[in-house]
């Protein structure tokens, strides 16, 4: 019989472990958008057969929540989740087996157990890597320099309440034209080094690069292609802590480089 | 020589468009090959855009079979927005394939499946992006073989100097044999070039060359006679038909995509084929006879497809799918099997009649819920014989009442307007139908909270079914008779209340008529609409009646025809169609025959559960019809638990 509106019977099983892990988005999977990937990873852990809790009530969800996601478009190697299973997993296998049922560029690279907390606590800042392929390094080491010295940088920008101007220099902790390589037959390509703090309205790399264009009118000449490195605590020295740093005892997989 | 890929231009421009992701492939199950390697190499086209195109059956299966075999290596392609499309053009990035980003141009077969006449300007667009000449009489060796396939190349006739060739229906068979040829021809060192190549396609008497057959016109601009232009093809093209479905398990590996699309599930076809005999249908006409897929097939389908998918839905398609002969136990056994996952499964098309309740009560046993929905398709008893949909309006009120005393708060009933013979009064017995669906379910639920929606879609006469001499309605009459509607289903507020009324006006079907039963002559038409700006015609916001009217004003005249009479002109028995000398088994004479008993509002009978109405198919295509029951049931599943490591 169908069962009446309200309620369903009995409940969900409980959360027994909570995993934290990291994943990238490479190559041309950049262009993955944060829904894309939250149902990518749902299907995973079908594929994968991993025991996921759901959430009670009667339309249940898998217990999986997200830090901060990199914007579509923007490559990373430093991505967050944490998932809610009903039963306990090795570590090890959870991570080859969800791995495997991505697509690959959708890699899964480190797991720990979740100490309890919120995963959000562990992440204040970022660290990108912005390429910028056919610009010269001294043009953009000018123009670093010219956006550090600022006190503010104000750039116009769309946002869900329309329009705004946001000041991009605050958020910015650290901005570096980093030399590029160089030998026969590399295109001529500028990287900017950034470490950006979180802050509400978000600024994105190509907020950054905004306010490069208003404090010295650097228009790249091809789309830049920007990687978020790290996310973690800002130390005061500027440096970004892992956040798995404390979990390291149980981490499985190489520590980000 | 290899071919490289156009994704380091394709990337540059990626950032600058909507959707990105849709471009870039890497779903899982998707196949990248060795190019070099592949012997014959195919790319496919669905032509709309990537969330329409990505979830369709038959370029899944295609691509499927295709890249079973080992020297054969099939990518796909889909239609790029308007937004791409400019900057394709802007930086000279051709129309590519998303598996590896090849050109389209670098492939041997170009195949295009037209579920829709509506894809033709997409096609001209994705020709034109790849460099391929527009015109079939231009095309050389260097430029792949275009072939049109789906149900709309019944009559490709409109869009016969784009391509090369078409097939008319089962692809599965029908590519590798296809396949075979091209490996032959190449292997031989392409002997007598694009020319032989063709010949040697057309001569298997189941692909149409359009090229090698002349369509000769009568003054008054009705066709005289195609007939082939040279000795060595046959005068008809006949269709192809798979039989054996168990045989052949597509989609093994559903393509799962990470872009949004419109169908997110694993979709099993339970049979093909329908014999109902609703007479607009053109699917139930050109896909017989019936042929079922055991249940023991779909359940190891279903398993299969969600194990290597993670999807979480399961459709069970067909035209009509309640009518498989072991239907109770597949739905029952899949209910069990999956009660308690979070599995949901759904069972589109269905007819109206209280054992889809039970089916849909089954198929909702772990909670989840599909909506229902029912296509008594005519309003009026009398219009519903016309067009043989056998539903009385007692049992749909019955079975829409049981849907509500079931839990059902909501069911979407279908209707077409346009029909043969169609008056207003036909139309406005949906607002009472409607109504008392509403009055009898408050009254048998006690509650004021029930729904219901009555959607209504134009109808456009197809060709290889009983209407396909029939005239349209003007876009005119269409929108008035649904004023009248909408105005007659709010005559009474209170019931108005609880009715949805969804439609769609005239205007595009008039367009979709022109297409569906035009002639060579219509390909005139596409190629301006084309010219003046037109894509993406399945799309009201991309569509222009206005485009198409005013190219047609145009170009038409110059062979003394014009939109009306390839559209609300009715035609006469002795008129040779443009479709004629391509075969889908159905005898002619059986479908005149079956167009006047709908003028006299006379019934046909089903062919599985009574004599044979000698339609044509079975005898003409060697071919039988295919339903259990076989007797046999689904077990539980055995799920291995862990991790897949």
């Amino acid at each position: 019989m169908g069962r009446p509106k309200n309620q369903p019977e009995g409940g969900q099983a409980p959360i027994v472990q909570r995993v934290r892990l990291r994943y990238t988005k490479r190559g041309p999977l950049r262009f993955t958008s944060h829904r894309d990937f939250a149902r990518a990873f749902e299907r995973a852990i079908h594929r994968a057969g991993v025991p996921i809790a759901y959430s009670q009530g009667f339309s249940p969800h898998p217990k999986v929540s997200y830090a901060s996601a990199a914007p579509t478009g923007v490559a990373s190697e430093a991505e967050y989740l944490e998932i809610g299973l009903r039963e306990p997993v090795d570590l090890n296998d959870l991570m080859r087996a969800l791995d495997a049922a991505l697509s690959p560029g959708l890699d899964v690279v480190e797991a720990v157990e979740s100490p309890g907390g919120s995963l959000a606590d562990r992440i204040d800042a970022g660290r990108w890597r912005v390429e910028l392929p056919g610009l010269a390094d001294d043009v953009l080491r000018l123009a670093v320099e010219a956006f550090v010295a600022a006190d503010e940088v104000m750039i116009e920008r769309l946002t869900k309440q329309g329009m705004r101007t946001v000041d991009v220099r605050a958020a910015v902790v650290s901005a570096v034209a980093v030399p590029a390589p160089t030998g026969v037959g590399v295109v001529p390509c500028a990287i900017l080094d950034l470490v950006v703090r979180q802050v509400s309205p978000t600024v994105r790399p190509d907020d950054v690069l905004a306010g490069l264009r208003v404090v010295a009118d650097l228009e790249p000449p091809a789309p830049p292609r920007a990687t978020r490195l790290a996310q973690g605590l800002l130390t005061t020295q500027g440096e970004i802590l892992d956040p798995f740093a404390a979990d390291r005892p149980t981490a499985i997989g190489a520590p980000s480089a | 020589m290899s071919v490289a890929s156009v994704y380091p231009q394709l990337e540059a421009l990626l950032p600058r468009i909507s959707k990105p992701i849709q471009y870039v492939g890497g779903e899982l199950g998707a196949v990248v090959k060795e190019w070099d390697a592949a012997a014959v190499r195919w790319v496919l086209m669905y032509p709309d855009a990537y969330e329409v195109g990505l979830p369709n059956q038959g370029v899944q299966i295609l691509y499927e079979v295709l890249n079973e075999q080992p020297d054969v290596l099939a990518e796909r392609t889909y239609a790029v927005w308007p937004d791409l499309e400019a900057l394709m053009r802007e930086h000279g990035v051709p129309q590519f394939s998303v598996d590896a980003h090849r050109p389209v141009g670098a492939f041997d077969l170009f195949g295009i499946s037209f579920s829709t006449e509506l894809g033709y300007t997409n096609m001209l667009t994705a020709l034109d992006l790849a460099k391929i000449p527009l015109l079939s009489r231009d095309r050389d060796e260097t430029h792949p073989v275009v072939l049109a396939g789906g149900h709309a190349s019944f009559n490709p006739e409109p869009i016969a100097d784009f391509i090369d060739a078409a097939v008319l229906g089962d692809g599965e068979e029908a590519v590798l044999e296809i396949t075979a040829i091209v490996r032959e021809w190449k292997a031989e060192g392409c002997p007598g070039g694009r020319d032989e190549l063709l010949l040697r396609l057309a001569r298997t008497e189941s692909v149409y060359v359009p090229r090698f057959y002349d369509v000769d016109y009568l003054p008054d601009g009705r066709i005289q006679r195609v007939v082939p232009n040279r000795a060595d093809v046959p005068f008809r093209v006949h269709k192809r038909t798979t039989m054996n479905l168990d045989d052949w398990p597509y989609p093994k590996k559903p393509l799962v995509p990470l872009a949004e699309t419109v169908h997110e599930r694993y979709a099993v076809e339970i049979f093909r084929g329908c014999t109902r005999g609703c007479r607009f249908c053109q699917a139930g006409m050109i896909t017989r006879p019936v042929r079922e897929r055991s249940i023991t097939t779909v359940g190891q389908m279903v398993k299969e497809g969600l194990e290597f998918s993670g999807f979480t839905e399961v459709g069970l398609l067909s035209l009509s799918s309640a009518d498989h002969s072991e239907i109770g136990d597949m739905c029952s056994g899949l209910a069990q099997q999956y009660a308690d996952t979070n599995v949901s499964l759904s069972l589109p098309s269905t007819r109206v009649d209280a054992f889809n309740i039970e089916l849909a009560q089954e198929l909702s046993r772990n909670g989840r819920r599909t909506g229902l929905t029912f296509a008594p398709e005519g309003g009026s008893e009398r219009i519903r014989k016309v067009i043989n949909k056998m539903v009385s309006k007692e049992d749909l009120i019955r079975t829409v009442v049981t849907a509500y005393t079931n839990g059902w708060r909501q069911v979407k009933l279908y209707f077409m307007c346009g029909l043969p013979t169609e008056t207003d009064e036909d139309v406005l017995e949906i607002a009472d139908m409607a109504h008392e669906v509403i009055r009898a379910g408050r009254a048998a639920t006690g509650s004021k909270d029930i729904r219901c929606t009555v959607s209504i879609g134009g109808f456009v006469p197809k060709p290889h079914t009983p209407f396909q001499w029939a005239g349209m309605d003007t876009p005119e009459t269409i929108d008035h008779r649904l004023r009248l509607l909408k105005q007659a289903i709010n005559a009474d507020r209170s019931l108005g209340r609880a009715i949805g009324y969804r439609y769609h006006d005239g205007e595009p079907s008039l367009i979709e008529g022109l297409l569906s039963r035009g002639d060579r002559r219509v390909g005139a038409v596409i190629r301006k609409v084309w010219e003046n700006g037109g894509r993406f015609d399945g799309w009201s916001e991309h569509f222009s009646f206005a485009r198409w009217v005013d190219s047609a004003a145009e170009v038409l005249p110059q062979f003394g025809v014009d939109l009306d009479w390839f559209t609300t002109r009715e035609r006469e028995e002795a008129e040779v169609l443009p479709w004629d000398h391509l075969d889908s088994g159905l005898d002619k004479e059986w479908l005149w025959q079956d167009w006047q008993d709908a003028m006299s509002e006379y019934e046909q009978d089903d062919c599985r559960w009574t004599p044979c109405f000698d339609c044509g198919v079975c005898p003409s295509m060697d071919t039988e019809i295919q339903i259990g029951p076989t007797g046999k049931k689904l077990l539980p599943l055995t799920v291995k638990p862990g991790l897949k490591v």
